[in-house]
């Protein structure tokens, strides 16, 4: 990652430049989240913003509406926002998947964890000790910092799946055993033969989801002002702008 | 004992039922099965002509609350037919013979009937201490039980003993309890869940074993589709409230007196399937979440392992005590939120002070 901060910066004529020579120490930018997963970023951020709404509502009902039942649909509106936020979230996640193969090296980073490589558990002991407050300084990252690898693995890669397959799981059962969900998820119920502890294990997952979004929206606020480079824009525009030219 | 050649309608005429009330059992049936009426005639024909299934009944360790169920069946005709039937083969607890006698019967069917007879199994063995917890007969009940199941055409679990463990094999489970299907490994075992299952669900399977001469289509876990395949949450008449949001909050608030949705209350019919909330239950009078109560998932695999009957969720045991999913998840968010702040007031503190 510091070559390629060499190789763009290794020029004396770079950064923002101007006649009368001031040269600020702004290093160079790399293009690193390309356009879906920028979106799928976003999109899956509404997504899940609305399943955990929802969802905590299916598990804790608002208090009874008055009236005749008939007058009313306020529990189905919740669950089908929480279904139509689900199956968008689905739709992509899988779109975020075919670009893993198509897009960037950067792309690929949140499927897999890099375990077998020393640099890597080097960098995660280094951000340990950054959050930690035992160094003054973080490393720079072109993509993800490993920490935020590994919780984004586990937490996300992985638990958009296993949610997904509860969600769809459970989905199963309203639209009826000859139901397509039923034939791509039904296995789930050979797995828990109670249906019960489908539902326990999709509600703990709402609970997995939303520490991680509490951790993650922290360290990227933290990481904007604290680091050496960008983050929050980085999300946006998909350009990682390093704030030194320091080999390490 | 039976003879082989005997057909079903035989047997029922010798019982002195009418013809007429034979063929309004046939009609009975095919509508209890969910089929065509044009299939009454065929059910009809089959059971004048074809020998009828010879039908044993074991008992191991239960509380005999399927038998119970089973015999007030709400067609009273199948109930008499099945159960005069069964009581001709060997059922422990209703036929005549004892001791000895009775245990002739059952080598004498085992012989004779060959890989023709069904197998229905009330209770569950228990495996610990090579099954001596279910001595029947001067037997572990585990033996009998596998060398009846060797050598029949098909079994029927009845109930949730039979089926997933039910109470008996609830943790701790000291003597090892266990579903029949857990040592019957090589027959169809058809699974009735249920504490106890539904009278008209048990004749219904019976009936179209006998009549049909082979076994109900299952679903993914051994239960026959025609009476297991929905929930109760499906056909729940309290429905419409649960869609609209009008729920019960308290056991004596005046949405328990409008017959509001139990969900709150801890109602697993969202999770249970059963037939209850369509055949209900003693001559479709009734079934729990009509008389006010949520349903307590009976029927379901584990449900006295799953935490309190008045909660909808399984309890997570992984922590020591015993706490529901929201009480886990919050605790472990708010940590991690408290974590968070002194985060990010440390932060700020070290940053303000190497500023300085
Ligand atoms: C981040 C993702 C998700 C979160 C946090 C989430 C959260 C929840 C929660 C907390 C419940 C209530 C469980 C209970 O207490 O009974 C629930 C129910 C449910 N969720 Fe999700 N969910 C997510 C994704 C999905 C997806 C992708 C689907 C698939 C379409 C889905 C479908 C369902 C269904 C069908 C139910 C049961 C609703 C009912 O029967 O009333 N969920 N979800
Ligand atoms: C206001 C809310 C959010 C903000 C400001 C935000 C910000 C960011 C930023 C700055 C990055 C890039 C991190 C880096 O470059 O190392 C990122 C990546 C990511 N965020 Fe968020 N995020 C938000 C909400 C969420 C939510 C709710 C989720 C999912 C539960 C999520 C999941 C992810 C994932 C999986 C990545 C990696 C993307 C990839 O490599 O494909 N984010 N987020
Ligand atoms: S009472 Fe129970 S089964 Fe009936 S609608 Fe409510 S939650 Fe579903």
């Amino acid at each position: 990652m510091s070559g390629a901060t060499r190789t763009n910066g290794s020029s004396r004529f770079r950064g923002v430049v101007d006649l009368a020579g001031v040269q600020t120490d702004r290093g160079a930018t790399i293009y690193v989240y390309e356009a879906p997963v920028r979106v799928w970023h976003w999109v899956n951020a509404l997504c899940v913003a609305v399943l955990i709404v929802t969802g905590y509502l299916i598990g804790a009902p608002p208090p009874s509406v008055t009236g005749e039942a008939s007058a009313h649909f306020q529990f189905g509106y919740i669950r089908f926002a929480h279904f139509a936020a689900g199956q968008v979230l689905t739709v992509f996640f899988m779109m975020r998947i075919y670009w893993a193969f198509m897009g960037n090296r950067h792309a690929r980073q949140i499927f897999y964890l890099p375990f077998w490589s020393a640099t890597w558990w080097k960098g995660v002991w280094w951000e340990a000790k950054w959050y930690l407050f035992l160094t003054a300084e973080p490393k720079k990252y072109v993509a993800h910092n490993p920490l935020a690898h590994i919780a984004m693995f586990f937490t996300v890669t992985l638990g958009n799946i296993g949610m997904i397959i509860t969600g769809f799981a459970l989905y199963s059962e309203d639209a009826g055993r000859d139901s397509w969900q039923a034939r791509l998820f039904g296995w789930v119920f050979t797995l828990f033969p109670n249906s019960q502890d489908v539902r326990t294990l999709h509600h703990l997952g709402l609970w997995v989801i939303v520490t991680f979004t509490i951790l993650h929206i922290y360290a990227a606020v933290r990481e904007e002002i604290m680091s050496r480079q960008t983050m929050i824009a980085t999300m946006i525009s998909g350009e990682r702008q390093f704030r030194d030219d320091r080999d390490d | 004992m039976a003879q082989a050649t005997e057909t079903f309608y035989e047997v029922i005429r010798r019982q002195g039922i009418t013809r007429r009330s034979f063929t309004r059992f046939c009609s009975l049936t095919a509508a209890s099965l969910g089929l065509a009426p044009a299939a009454a005639p065929r059910i009809a024909h089959a059971l004048e002509t074809k020998p009828r299934l010879p039908i044993i009944w074991m008992h191991g360790l239960e509380c005999t609350c399927c038998s119970e169920s089973f015999i007030r069946s709400a067609h009273p005709l199948a109930k008499d037919v099945v159960l005069s039937m069964i009581s001709l083969d060997y059922d422990d607890t209703l036929m005549a013979a004892a001791g000895h006698q009775a245990e002739a019967i059952l080598d004498d069917i085992r012989t004779k009937y060959k890989g023709g007879y069904v197998l229905a199994v009330e209770g569950n063995p228990p495996l610990n201490e090579d099954g001596m917890y279910c001595i029947d007969g001067g037997k572990p009940f585990v033996e009998k039980l596998k060398a009846m199941a060797a050598d029949s055409l098909a079994v029927v679990a009845w109930g949730s003993c039979a089926s997933w463990g039910c109470v008996q094999a609830a943790k701790p489970n000291p003597t090892q309890a266990v579903p029949i299907d857990r040592v019957i490994r090589d027959k169809p075992v058809i699974k009735v869940p249920g504490c106890p299952p539904i009278a008209e669900v048990m004749t219904g399977v019976i009936s179209y074993i006998t009549t049909f001469g082979r076994l109900p289509e299952l679903d993914r876990q051994g239960r026959p589709k025609m009476f297991y395949s929905q929930r109760i949450h499906d056909k729940c008449y309290r429905r419409a409230s649960f869609d609209a949001g009008q729920f019960v909050e308290e056991w004596d608030d005046e949405g328990a007196r409008k017959g509001y949705c139990l969900y709150k209350m801890g109602c697993r019919g969202p999770t249970t399937y059963n037939a209850c909330s369509t055949v209900r239950w003693n001559d479709g009078v009734s079934f729990p979440i009509q008389s006010g109560h949520g349903c307590i998932g009976c029927s379901e695999q584990g449900f006295w392992d799953n935490g309190p009957f008045y909660d909808r969720l399984s309890n997570v045991r992984q922590f020591g005590i015993e706490a529901n999913a929201d009480r886990v998840g919050g605790v472990v968010a708010g940590v991690v939120a408290a974590g968070v702040v002194a985060h990010a007031a440390v932060t700020a503190v070290t940053r303000l002070t190497k500023k300085r």
